[in-house]
């Protein structure tokens, strides 16, 4: 480790030399600065806020709306109206799920989704189509998980209300030309909702210039606290859509018949907000911002080398997805001959290596690309050579240990 | 760092050379027992004459844990009585629970060997899948633990 390292994970108080975090892809790790916003918000600044008129109501919703000015500018939208507070990615979709997709999208009308989509951004669209008797069209990747635009310019037609498609793949690693996506499903009259969830921690996304209508994410996976997300939407669309939940804060008026609904982005934060974890994520775009996302890209590209080239060389064991690193974005998935997932995670488990094993949350993809269940390592940009060393070093044994000899 | 493992050389015999995995002729009890959440997923098929276990096997697919483990189940199972064979299941359960003495265990003779896996939560029902469908064919609900 040089210094550079030495310090970056000093930042970070869970890691230490006894194992190597390789589930980056299900929740990151928080450096202190985020732990001490947080801390220190519930120490100085707490109170509901929107509510109260004395002062620390007024500060934490001055905290709350900061937190909404510092995701603004780090997707680069161009309101900070646009940026609506949910508890994580699978929340934002279903936010659009349930108001957009209930209230536009009609009989007949198509919804796509990518096969490379997170159950979170498949199910909610199961659920409008069988609803609204609206149909299903699923776009198909190839074996190494390329979607190219064309194959959305052939399965689109006029009928399509709406396409839901993530920028990186949480098993695959592989991200699709958003930009491309959206232009076509423009073009046909569709709206375009990314999941960012997989993107948003590990690259420079700009709604603008990738006009999405909507992108959802999470904090957790971006070194912010469990439980805050975004979801980004056009404020054209944000506008017309009903709330999503309904209760205080989202209102202008209400009488015994009905209300009158906020402005966005309040119309869809119902109920008391997670300010504690808006500051988190703040905190966290502020640190993501200082060690700047080319370092992190750069980092992780050269971990994510430097481990699929070891891989190669282990016999019984394959990767899943492109042969080129680059096109990971830190997420390895992997099979080893003969050997279940669940036995090789246990293993390395044992061996102080922390990688995932399973479906993912992608059942049909897994099933489309013929590995219905697998391993995946998922590195960020405060892992070190040396817990690629340990993985592989690890990964050398794992047949052995089940009996299989070499 | 020592790998605190379960995967000890009986169990991995059980799992690369099942002795008992293969179809059954003669079988006239056969039930499929999943884990959904992971995959594992076996068919077992025992040959019962007179409340006797006369032969078993299964077959399917699954993690090293679930497969040895059904194995060695069939191992014990064989040759005894059903009563014989749900008590052994029970015991087996209680073992997965914490709560069993050193004369039980004895009894389990191999399948004692998955003992430690009650330490890790995400791993016991991999352990009691070839049980607990056992226990269902001879009619015995499961009970799920409550989460
Ligand atoms: C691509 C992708 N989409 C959505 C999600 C769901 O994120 P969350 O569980 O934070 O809502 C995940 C995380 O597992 C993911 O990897």
């Amino acid at each position: 480790m040089n210094d550079y390292e030495l310090n970056l994970r000093k930042d970070f108080p869970i890691l230490n030399d006894d194992y190597a975090y390789l589930d980056n892809a299900a929740t990151s790790q928080k450096p202190l600065s985020v732990i001490n916003a947080v801390e220190e918000y519930y120490r100085t600044s707490n109170a509901n806020p929107l509510r109260g008129i004395y002062d620390l109501s007024v500060s934490a919703t001055e905290k709350y709306e900061s937190a909404r000015l510092s995701v603004k500018k780090f997707i680069n939208a161009s309101k900070k109206a646009e940026i609506v507070f949910t508890r994580n990615a699978t929340e934002s979709v279903n936010l659009v799920a349930y108001s957009y997709g209930m209230s536009f999208i009609n009989e007949g009308d198509e919804i796509i989704v990518s096969i490379l989509e997170h159950h979170s951004n498949m199910l909610p669209w199961q659920n409008v189509a069988k609803a609204k008797n609206a149909t299903l069209k699923y776009l198909y990747c190839d074996e190494n998980g390329v979607i190219n635009p064309s194959d959305l310019e052939e399965l689109i037609t006029d009928k399509t209300a709406l396409v839901a498609i993530t920028q990186v793949s949480n098993v695959i690693g592989r991200t699709n030309d958003i930009k491309a996506f959206a232009k076509i499903a423009h073009e046909h009259g569709a709206v375009i909702l990314c999941d960012g969830a997989q993107s948003v921690p590990h690259m420079k996304v700009d709604v603008t210039d990738l006009d999405v209508d909507f992108l959802a994410f999470s904090g957790h996976k971006m070194l912010a606290p469990m439980g805050i997300g975004v979801l980004y939407g056009k404020s054209e669309l944000l506008k017309k859509m009903p709330p999503f939940l309904y209760g205080g804060e989202m209102i202008e008026s209400v009488t015994v018949d009905g209300a009158t609904f906020a402005r966005i982005p309040t119309k869809f934060e119902a109920g008391t907000v997670n300010v504690g974890g808006a500051v988190g994520l703040e905190a966290a775009i502020n640190y993501i911002n200082n060690i700047t996302m080319d370092e992190i890209v750069k980092r992780e590209n050269e971990l994510t080398e430097y481990a699929i080239n070891q891989m190669r060389d282990i016999n019984h064991l394959t990767v899943i997805g492109s042969d080129d690193p680059y096109n990971h974005h830190g997420i390895i998935t992997f099979d080893i001959d003969d050997c279940h997932p669940h036995d090789v995670a246990d293993i390395l488990g044992g061996l102080g290596v922390d990688v995932r094993a399973g479906h993912h949350c992608a059942q049909p993809l897994l099933k489309h690309i013929g590995h219905p269940v697998t391993t995946r390592a998922s590195i960020a940009f405060y892992n070190v050579r040396e817990d690629i060393d340990r993985f592989i070093d690890a990964l050398k044994g794992v047949r052995r240990t089940l009996g299989y000899g070499e | 760092m020592e790998n605190k493992t379960i995967y000890t050389e009986i169990i991995t015999d059980h799992n690369v050379d099942p002795y008992h995995k293969h179809e059954l002729e003669g079988a006239n009890l056969i039930l499929e027992g999943v884990n959904p959440s992971c995959g594992d997923d076996i068919t077992l098929s025992l040959k019962v004459e007179d409340d006797v276990v006369v032969d078993g096997a299964y077959q399917g697919v699954g993690c090293a844990i679930s497969q040895a483990s059904a194995d060695i189940m069939l191992d014990l199972v064989i040759g005894k009585t059903k009563e014989q064979a749900l008590r052994l299941s029970e015991l087996f359960l209680n073992m997965i629970r914490s709560e069993i003495t050193d004369d039980e265990l004895e009894e389990l003779e191999e399948a004692g060997l998955l003992k430690d896996i009650a330490h890790n939560p995400s791993r016991t029902k991999c352990a009691v899948l070839g049980w607990r469908t056992l226990r269902e064919m001879f009619g015995v609900e499961f009970e799920y633990e409550e989460e």
